[in-house]
């Protein structure tokens, strides 16, 4: 479980990095939808999950740096449906003309309420609170943030597998996305001016799950029968201060794959606009389903049993 | 960065250590998801990636109509502790619903629907 995520661009616009209470599944079930796990937005629900790790390779800046990361998600649900996620990696970092540096990024933290699941129209949402925190990574070497963020967020996924039979090749198709604003505890640090992020993305994702186990058998064999591709689409655009109006973005094509225990996620990450930077990146996950793996132990909420 | 660390690595270290369970999902299914048969067939068989409780797993019919249409109770298929067994009274050709819930021996709860045609 990721908020979107623009670490190459941090220091430029001091963005963060990251069922009705019917039966609860873990996972992300929404009635016989399964939503995988995304990679660049955030899930809309929660669960006992951890992305462990991602290795990302972000296109270079405008600037010419190039930053890898290695990051780490752990979510846990408190009841069956409030969870929290921490955040945290490493980053190196390239500039050019400068010594490279690596260190830790800023730690993350979210609170989530699911609280709407609707299955048979394959509906859920989740409101919550993302927290970067201020002196958690490497300040001056990394530009990590010297000052707290709070980002209230809404979360929403819908399936569409309540299409008609006779719409089959539309009902895998599913849209998750996310709303969030960032309010950073200090307007300014270090001469930076820190402006309030309007943050918004889009997972577009087609289910071949779906499609071979739900709408039509079109023999698809493994690995293929549990394959989804998407496109991510993340943006922050700066609502006031010296940055006003400006859009950062990346558009995410790629694939997930997901058993029973374990999904793998590759992606490649194109600058959306101009700001964001320039050429190519890449981004693979692992990504592990603890509800799964430990049933009866860290995959059971806190409070309130399954 | 370092509890944090050492939990991953302690999970990591469990995983291949953990029991076989986890949600049960639909592997399979005869008449097969989605497809036309020749024939009225006698029952639907639904086989699935892992065994699922007899008692929490059911299965219903319904018709084009979408009104349920009357079968005896689904149960396990007594060969194959993955595998749900859907009688099925004589059938006219038409388009049928199969929805079906599961919970699987760790108790996690999955559920689906499916279509097949019978030809005129």
């Amino acid at each position: 479980m990721q908020l979107m995520r623009f670490s190459a661009l941090a220091a430029a616009f001091a963005a963060p990095s990251f069922l009705a209470p019917s039966p609860v599944h873990a996972h992300g079930f929404a009635g016989e939808r399964f939503f995988p796990a995304t990679l660049l937005t955030d899930d809309p629900f929660v669960a006992d999950e951890m992305s462990a790790p991602t290795l990302t390779l972000d296109p270079k800046a405008a600037d010419g740096s190039q930053t890898f990361g290695l990051d780490f998600d752990l979510s846990k649900r408190l009841t069956p449906d409030t969870g929290i996620t921490l955040s945290q990696g490493w980053q190196h970092l390239k500039v050019p003309g400068m010594p490279e540096v690596t260190g830790l990024r800023g730690f993350s933290t979210e609170l989530d309420w699911q609280f709407f699941t609707n299955g048979p129209h394959e509906a859920t949402a989740m409101v919550g609170l993302h927290s970067s925190w201020a002196h958690t990574g490497r300040v001056q070497a990394l530009g990590a943030d010297d000052f707290t963020t709070l980002s209230p967020l809404l979360d929403f996924g819908k399936g569409f597998g309540d299409l008609p039979d006779s719409l089959p090749w539309l009902r895998p198709i599913a849209v998750t996305g996310n709303l969030s604003l960032d309010v950073p505890t200090k307007t300014e640090s270090a001469g930076n001016l820190h402006p309030n992020n309007f943050n918004y993305g889009f997972a577009f994702e087609y289910s071949l799950e779906y499609l071979q186990h739900h709408v039509k058998d079109v023999g698809l064999a493994p690995p293929f029968d549990h394959m989804v591709p998407l496109v991510e689409v993340s943006f922050s655009t700066a609502l006031n201060r010296d940055q006003a109006g400006q859009t950062i973005g990346t558009i995410q094509p790629g694939v997930i794959w997901s058993r029973q225990y374990v999904q793998i996620g590759a992606e490649a990450i194109i600058p959306a606009t101009r700001q964001t930077g320039h050429g190519y990146g890449g981004l693979v996950q692992l990504h592990f389903y603890l509800d799964d793996i430990f049933p009866n132990s860290f995959g059971v909420p806190l409070f309130g049993g399954k | 960065m370092k509890p944090l660390a050492i939990l991953i690595s302690l999970l990591a270290a469990a995983v291949p250590g953990a029991a076989a369970l986890a949600h049960a999902f639909l592997d399979h299914s005869l008449p097969a998801v989605g497809g036309t048969v020749p024939a009225a067939p006698k029952e639907v068989l639904m086989f699935f990636t892992q065994q699922i409780e007899p008692a929490f797993s059911a299965a219903t019919l319904s018709g084009a109509d979408g009104q349920p249409i009357a079968t005896p109770a689904a149960s396990i298929d007594p060969q194959n502790p993955m595998a749900l067994v859907l009688k099925l009274p004589p059938l006219a050709p038409g388009h049928y619903k199969v929805s079906w819930h599961v919970v699987s021996v760790d108790t996690h709860r999955t559920e689906g629907t499916f279509s097949f045609d019978i030809q005129p």
